[in-house]
């Protein structure tokens, strides 16, 4: 699971659909692309990575050319290059402006203000929390009733701490206004232009901008479901089909739990016992004895998993049910690994007898089946211990 | 006694009719919760283990006295029903659907604010004063009434630690879910205040997990307030990877915001007994509460 972060270009052109002003700009996915659409426009050029992190600059992710051939060699350069373990499949070919000031303007969700906020300041170009670490004099941050959104004057208030008037503070106040309107009608978590140029011929452009989009609001979003799925990696794809909620870790002890607070916790004590978790999987609740195959499957056809540890806390789950699943996705594979289990719930006796029918014991606690998986995954038949 | 929940406590259920609401309707009526009306669109006229179902709240409202709602309604129309619960006048709503979009959340939590109503949620197992109320969908025979209050992010690792503190018979005076999601109604601020009230309260439990701050914000108020009541947290996700969810909306660790370091250190700054897994849980209460 993740969230939608939109790459640069798709989160421009969202921008420019609500009629902020973004550079000319080209997208390419090759070298010669790259050398073409430098043709097409006005040097000098920035040839930015489309990957999307925060840091791209600093990474190495945007450099500057003032010729097409130029471009070439950047974009060769670029191109399958890896940007915080992203790699590196686009770049945005884009005229550099000359800029007089760097500003910055976002909207964002404050879990503590349980509602959304409007961060502007007077310094962009960086990231807004190192600014506001080093000179919290030059960010405000405005707390925005939702059924009131964001108001002419609120965007005005944010135009004056950045110092403008006359028609500069109207036409950032339009801009402001639509950044909003394009943040609530993408259910955006963020928005944010990062820097917004002011040009030396006194225009304002969005240089670089970021959206996140509420993966939970995705159903009112049908273009952009399926670029979700593009961006999980196969296992996250395999278990989202079956509505698990999955992530990638990097050990060799496979997991199941339901809940995710439970996961989380069970990940946790796992590493207390010395052990290395290979995921997180949480099959939530209720799940029936298809979910909790799927996700069995999921684990015993993944090589990198030696044990799998499965800890159901069933208050409403039925243990029969899981045992079945289980059960089942041992059938359906062939594949057996060891296993580790926690079972308690409706039906406890029941799913306890189908396991041991096939010499799987089962566990009253948390710690005597993470004590016990470690122990496997070490194969000195000796049980983890607590460090 | 407990807090906001009592066995007086009139409850109505939105989405009754749907497999959730049946199943669980049924099991909050065997453990004693007033459950006066039903509510599901289209559904109006019919019953659901006895209790009257209608197709608006005003008409729930208009036949009985309702203190509280329990939301099963679908994600995309939650929000739609915990406003039609709020400006029907019900004080507490608990939404227990997951997946809300979070603007939606935002706008139901504002509005009831402003009219002095509870949200607790969404994304919750709901809540719970052992031997008298519960509207959620906790299993209920873990907990045992008792004097130590329960807040918690998440759903069953909630109920391990309810049924380990049970198992070494420590009782439990209220336990609510305040929901995984990033935006939920009712903070662990919000719940200390009312338990720090309560006299059956003697000690109360953090469950906390990466992502936002409100630990951190509740560390700040147990400092400010001098909070007189012995604490006791336990912190899940201290291995989990940044950027990416754990399975809770509201469970990511974002840059430097949200880890479990930055909540664990926050909360032992502010004398609170850090429990390194679950089961540690009861063995810090005991010794707290002897003191």
């Amino acid at each position: 699971m993740l969230c939608l972060k939109l790459v640069e270009y798709e989160a421009k052109d969202v921008l420019k659909r609500y009629g902020i002003p973004v550079p000319q700009g080209i997208v390419v996915t090759s070298v010669e692309e790259a050398y073409k659409a430098a043709c097409k426009l006005k040097p000098p050029f920035a040839v930015k990575a489309q990957v999307p992190v925060s840091g791209r600059g600093k990474a190495g992710g945007i450099l500057f050319a003032y010729s097409p051939d130029e471009v070439k060699v950047i974009a060769e350069k670029l191109l399958g290059m890896h940007i915080k373990g992203l790699p590196v499949k686009s770049l945005l070919i884009e005229e550099k402006l000359s800029i007089k000031k760097e500003l910055y303007f976002g909207i964002t969700v404050s879990r503590v203000d349980q509602t959304y906020i409007m961060i502007a300041s007077q310094e962009g170009g960086v990231d807004i929390e190192e600014i506001a670490e080093r000179s919290p004099e030059k960010v405000m941050t405005l707390r925005l009733d939702p059924w009131l959104g964001l108001q002419p004057y609120h965007a005005r208030l944010a135009a004056r701490f950045m110092r403008y008037s006359g028609d500069a503070l109207l036409s950032l106040e339009n801009i402001f206004q639509s950044i909003y309107r394009a943040g609530m009608d993408y259910d955006a978590e963020l928005i944010e232009v990062n820097p917004l140029a002011e040009t030396i011929d006194g225009n304002f452009v969005a240089l670089d901008a970021r959206i996140v989009v509420d993966d939970n609001a995705l159903f009112r979003h049908k273009e952009l479901q399926e670029k979700y799925f593009e961006l999980l990696s196969p296992h996250e794809r395999e278990a989202a089909k079956h509505d698990l909620a999955y992530v990638d870790l990097d050990g060799d002890l496979g997991i199941i739990c339901n809940g995710a607070g439970l996961t989380m916790a069970t990940i946790d004590v796992v590493h207390l016992f010395g052990g290395r978790p290979a995921n997180f999987l949480d099959v939530g609740g209720g799940a029936s004895p298809e979910r909790i195959a799927a996700a069995v499957k999921m684990l015993l056809l993944n090589p990198k998993v030696k044990v799998i540890l499965i800890n159901i806390l069933g208050g409403i789950t039925r243990c029969d049910e899981v045992a079945k699943g289980i059960l089942d996705a041992l059938r359906s594979t062939g594949i057996k690994k060891p296993l580790a289990v926690r079972l308690v719930g409706t039906n406890e006796e029941q799913g306890r007898r189908m396991l041991s029918e096939l010499g799987i014991s089962v566990v009253d606690s948390m710690e005597d089946a993470v004590r016990q998986a470690v122990g496997m995954v070490r194969g000195d038949g000796r049980d983890g211990d607590y460090r | 006694m407990g807090i906001i929940v009592n066995r007086d406590v009139s409850v109505i259920v939105q989405g009754i009719t749907g497999r959730q609401g049946q199943f669980h309707t049924k099991l909050m009526l065997e453990y004693g919760t007033k459950i006066v009306a039903g509510v599901t669109p289209g559904k109006g006229g019919t019953e659901v283990h006895g209790v009257p179902v209608y197709d608006t709240v005003a008409e729930a409202i208009h036949e009985h006295k309702v203190d509280a709602s329990i939301i099963f309604v679908p994600a995309p129309f939650a929000a739609s029903a915990a406003l039609e619960a709020l400006e029907n006048g019900v004080k507490i709503v608990v939404i227990i659907t997951e997946h809300i979009p979070v603007k939606d959340t935002i706008k139901v939590i504002s509005y009831a604010k402003r009219i002095g109503a509870m949200i607790i949620g969404p994304n919750t197992p709901g809540i719970i004063t052992p031997g008298e109320c519960k509207i959620g969908i906790m299993p209920h025979h873990i907990y045992e009434p008792g004097n130590v209050g329960m807040i918690s992010r998440s759903g069953t690792l909630s109920y391990e630690i309810a049924a380990s503190l049970t198992r070494s018979g420590i009782g439990q005076s209220t336990c609510i879910g305040i929901g995984g999601d990033p935006v939920v109604g009712m903070s662990f601020v919000d719940v200390l205040r009312l338990f720090r009230e309560d006299p059956r309260t003697d000690a109360i439990v953090i469950i906390g997990e990466v992502g936002g701050n409100l630990e951190e914000v509740a560390a700040e108020y147990i400092i400010k307030e001098n909070y007189s009541k012995p604490l006791v947290a336990f912190i899940a996700g201290r291995y989990v990877p940044p950027e990416k969810r754990m399975g809770h909306a509201g469970a990511i660790v974002m840059g430097r915001t949200g880890s479990a370091e930055s909540k664990i250190n926050a909360l032992k700054k502010a004398g609170v007994e850090i429990a390194q897994k679950p089961s540690d849980i009861a063995v810090l209460l005991k010794r707290l509460i002897r003191r």
